[in-house]
């Protein structure tokens, strides 16, 4: 373990006591001396941790989260000047430099108060260094549709909150009033009995010396000004034009360009590689050996990837050189059934019997559900740029734990935290793969040996070939129905459980539910991807149900209905979606409509599919969304990321399929991993219910529930259950003939 | 195996530069590295994402797979060369904007310029003609609706506004005309 690692393990027990002691995202004590020459320039105050005020009453909220479009700094800069009554035309946003004083430890709170849930996911992107909850404290973490919910909750407003009040104690005591008369408004300090009137820039000087309130009054969601308000978000002209520098945009003073391949099964090593010939190519300087990689150094990216070809690579051979994706399903398949056998299945949920209901149920309905590995297939390719000099590290890169890779950094090149420095950028695409260091630890050790700056980009094969997938999911399920069609049994078994820890358990009132699950593993790297878990049993869970229903013979939709009765909030989104889909007015022959329902990340969704099958071919004619995320702070926003989800969850439900062949992944680039693209991406239409239930996530949530409402509407046109992903699997000659069977 | 480095002159967005290179090498690398311009984006290297579109001579092509010498001596515009010399913003970019089109942001160059060569051709395009002009181009983020909002903005105002593109010509930016478009 690296240096930082067993330093950090110290931090983290102080910084544990002093949230928790405080409650807040404030640690105790002042910390603005110290936090101050990170964030501010010449003449701008820091008020507290989160927020600083220039000469000129412009506001800064500063957000420790990245972005990558899914609008983070907008959302979360929204939340601070609303509470601090800032005027919305003065505030911007700026991201949180990787210190640790800006770890999330605001999202730690979060989740240690059981407001959340801890990804086990989160706690490993750090090399393994954390092993419990109170160290995800010291991550600076981007994912788990946290940022709002955690920071925003925990951190600006309670941050803008403060800095209101500081501001207003500073202003009663120049002005000699009591602070009970003082108002706050557009920037502005008022007090209406003098008819005196000060910018915020006037106190904050004075503001700044003195100790934030860790429980400063909150508003009412009612009293919200700019929560709430479509505000135009901060990142977008500088996407418009070109100007926005991303990881693979930087520039570096005598940079040289890197290109990489790695072992192609994973877990195998580099044996040997014969340089000769790319090393006689034009502009190539280096060669560079890694543990499971070899890269080429040279004058530019293209000059280096064609040396790449040159290179002659011995890899080493491993047990898993034969494998392949059937072999991982049947695999699967074993597990399950000694686990079963032997009784040591671990259990998410066990309530009554739900082997004898089933038994004994009047109709009885078993099916094996499979979905593939995913890569993320961010549109911006891995990549950073790395330097070492005098002593120092720097990286330049997108990531989504920029306080995570530095540390990963440090401790690959045995470095010191503090010796190395990070420039996070704006990310094209993260989708969780952003959160795994692996390519900024090898543009580190690469410019380490090249002894220059060197920018490495991964090729799209690459990308593809070497991602941290999504799990491929086996998930087996028995329902039985009793004789009034009321489902009585529930019994699901699936392979490794990984996060959200809920993912897998439905919302239905079934007297006897038993989910549970064996172990599997495999030799391929997995990860968060977008929704993580619940984007495989969104598909399994809701798709079953709709087997259950239709086994029934009743409506899908009055189906879930009728077991959502101890879920009024879960009940009104599902309604929603069906009254604004107009779920009971019949669809043509050939169309077939489907629906969802998924709670995920504090939000719920429901959506309705519409669908047509022309010649076997699916195709999705419209997309009706309901979310519920509690609070949309920025309801374009979360509209936005609720189309992002559907399209990703549907490229993923059409066509996503990594498949693993001799060891190594087929697909290599979007000829052979699909996308939707604009001729086949359908009509979205998203309706926010504000419920004021605790604040959700958006950034997630859209994406489990498209696969399932695809799913069933493919029966409800075609007869055909989809039980494997792709669709693209099937054959989908249209069958059915009833039409009431249609919708 | 690649030929030797050899002078070649580009006409990046009005600007004529001359730079050393092989003209087997992609236009983007010579774009990206060798001019600095960087709003043009590198996504799949074999022409299958789009990201990294810019114009020649008014064609959207793909400069992953464009060899500089097929470059040379054309007009080749960027997403730094799409708005006006006066900073203006090409509507497109404003409809961008408007309509909060972006996420991560990464395709939205080659989108734009597949956009605005889609314009230049047909000021009213039908979403047929939106379909088949941008599937070229991917957005992982899965903005197209987003997209084709824009398009059918500018579209709709294009009688009124005599929009810039600097690879048309004259006549055509003159050209706008009431055109009725269908939603989507």
């Amino acid at each position: 373990m690296g240096k930082w690692s067993r330093r950090a393990f110290i931090a983290g027990g102080v910084l544990t006591g002093g949230v928790l002691a405080i409650g807040v995202a404030i640690r105790t004590g002042r910390r603005t001396d110290d936090l101050a020459p990170l964030v501010t320039k010449d003449g701008e105050t820091l008020v507290n941790a989160w927020v600083k005020v220039h000469p000129d009453n412009r506001v800064t909220a500063i957000v420790a989260h990245s972005e990558m479009g899914q609008g983070v700094h907008t959302a979360l800069a929204q939340m601070l000047a609303d509470e601090m009554d800032a005027d919305w035309s003065l505030v911007s946003a700026m991201e949180a430099p990787p210190e640790k004083s800006y770890a999330n430890f605001a999202l730690g709170k979060g989740f240690v108060l059981g407001d959340a849930d801890v990804p086990s996911w989160l706690v490993r992107t750090v090399d393994g260094a954390f092993q419990h909850i109170s160290e995800a404290m010291s991550l600076q973490i981007t994912g788990g549709s946290a940022s709002v919910r955690t920071t925003g909750v925990y951190g600006l407003r309670v941050a803008g909150a403060a800095a209101r009040q500081m501001l207003i104690e500073c202003a009663a005591d120049r002005w000699d009033v009591p602070a009970s008369e003082l108002t706050a408004e557009n920037s502005y300090i008022e007090h209406a009995a003098s008819s005196r009137r000060a910018p915020f820039a006037d106190f904050a000087l004075a503001a700044g010396q003195l100790t934030p309130s860790a429980t400063p009054t909150l508003k009412k969601s009612s009293e919200f000004k700019i929560i709430g308000q479509s505000k135009p978000r901060f990142d977008i002209p500088g996407k418009v034009n070109g100007s926005t520098e991303f990881g693979i945009d930087a520039q570096v003073p005598g940079m040289q360009y890197a290109a990489i391949i790695h072992a192609p099964v994973f877990g195998a090593t580099l044996v040997s590689v014969d340089t000769n010939k790319a090393l006689a190519m034009a502009g190539i300087t280096e060669v560079v050996e890694l543990d499971n990689a070899v890269a080429v150094v040279g004058s530019g990216y293209w000059q280096a990837s064609q040396a790449l070809r040159a290179l002659d690579i011995s890899w080493s051979t491993t047990d898993a050189d034969a494998l392949d994706q059937d072999a991982i399903f049947e695999q699967f398949r074993t597990d399950m059934d000694a686990t079963l056998a032997n009784g040591d299945e671990a259990f998410d949920k066990n309530d009554g019997d739900a082997v004898s209901a089933i038994a004994n149920a009047a109709v009885k309905v078993s099916a094996e559900y499979t979905v593939p590995y995913l890569a993320h297939a961010c549109m911006e390719p891995m990549n950073a740029t790395a330097w070492e000099h005098d002593g120092q590290l720097e990286v330049w890169t997108g990531c989504q734990n920029p306080l995570g890779f530095r540390a990963a950094v440090a401790d690959a090149l045995d470095l010191d935290f503090d010796a190395v420095a990070l420039h996070n950028a704006p990310m094209g695409g993260g989708f969780g793969r952003r959160a795994t260091p692996d390519y900024a630890v090898e543009a580190a050790q690469i410019a380490r040996a090249a002894g220059t700056p060197v920018k490495l980009i991964w090729s799209r094969e690459e990308d593809v070939k070497q991602d941290i997938y999504r799990p491929a999911v086996m998930s087996r399920f028995e329902g039985g129905l009793d004789a009034n069609g009321t489902l009585v049994g529930w019994d699901n078994q699936y392979v490794d459980k990984h996060e959200p820890a809920e993912a897998p358990v439905v919302p239905y009132a079934v007297a006897n539910t038993r989910i549970h699950h064996a172990t599997s593993p495999t030799h391929v790297p997995f990860g968060p991807w977008r929704s993580v878990d619940h984007s495989q049993h969104g598909f399994f869970t809701e798709s079953f149900v709709d087997e259950m229903a239709h086994a029934a013979d009743a409506d899908p939709y009055q189906f879930r209905r009728s077991m959502l009765e101890a879920h009024p909030r879960l009940l009104t989104v599902l309604d929603r979606a069906a009254t604004e889909a107009n779920w009971e007015v019949p669809l043509p022959a050939g169309k077939g409509r489907g629906i969802s329902l998924q709670e995920s990340f504090g939000s719920v969704v429901a959506q309705v599919v519409e669908v047509s099958i022309n010649k076997g071919k699916v195709a999705v004619d419209r997309v009706v969304v309901v979310s519920d995320t509690g609070v949309a702070v920025n309801p374009d926003g979360v509209t936005a990321q609720m189309e992002s989800g559907v399209i990703y969850g549907l490229t993923a439900a059409l066509y996503g399929e990594v498949n693993i062949a001799n060891g190594a992944v087929e697909q290599s680039n979007f000829h052979d991993y699909p996308m939707v693209r604009m001729d086949e991406a359908p009509v979205i239409e998203t309706h926010i219910i504000n419920s004021d239930a605790p604040w959700g996530g958006a950034g997630e949530p859209g994406t489990p529930g498209i696969a399932p409402a695809l799913a069933n509407a493919i029966f409800a046109a075609t007869g055909t259950r989809i039980r494997q992903l792709p669709v693209s699997k099937y054959d989908l000659e249209y069958r059915v003939t009833e039409t009431d069977e249609v919708g | 195996m690649s030929s030797q480095s050899q002078p070649i002159t580009l006409v990046v967005n009005g600007q004529s530069q001359t730079i050393e290179a092989d003209p087997a090498q992609p236009l983007l690398w010579a774009i990206r590295e060798q001019l600095g311009l960087t709003g043009t984006k590198f996504g799949c290297g074999i022409a299958q994402c789009g990201a990294c579109t810019v114009q020649l001579n008014g064609q959207p092509i793909r400069s992953c797979v464009t060899p500089i010498s097929a470059a040379a001596g054309a007009q080749v515009t960027t997403i730094e060369g799409l708005q006006s010399d006066d900073g203006a913003l090409h509507p497109l970019q404003q409809a961008w904007i408007d309509e909060q089109v972006p996420q991560c942001g990464y395709c939205q160059s080659g989108q734009l310029m597949s956009a605005a060569a889609l314009l230049s051709a047909n000021p009213s395009p039908s979403d047929d003609d939106i379909n088949t002009a941008m599937r070229g181009n991917v957005c992982r983020c899965g903005m197209y609706n987003r997209i084709r909002r824009a398009i059918h903005k500018v579209a709709d105002t294009n009688g009124a506004v005599a929009f810039f593109d600097p690879a048309a010509p004259l006549s055509k930016q003159e050209t706008g005309q009431d055109v009725e478009v269908n939603h989507g």
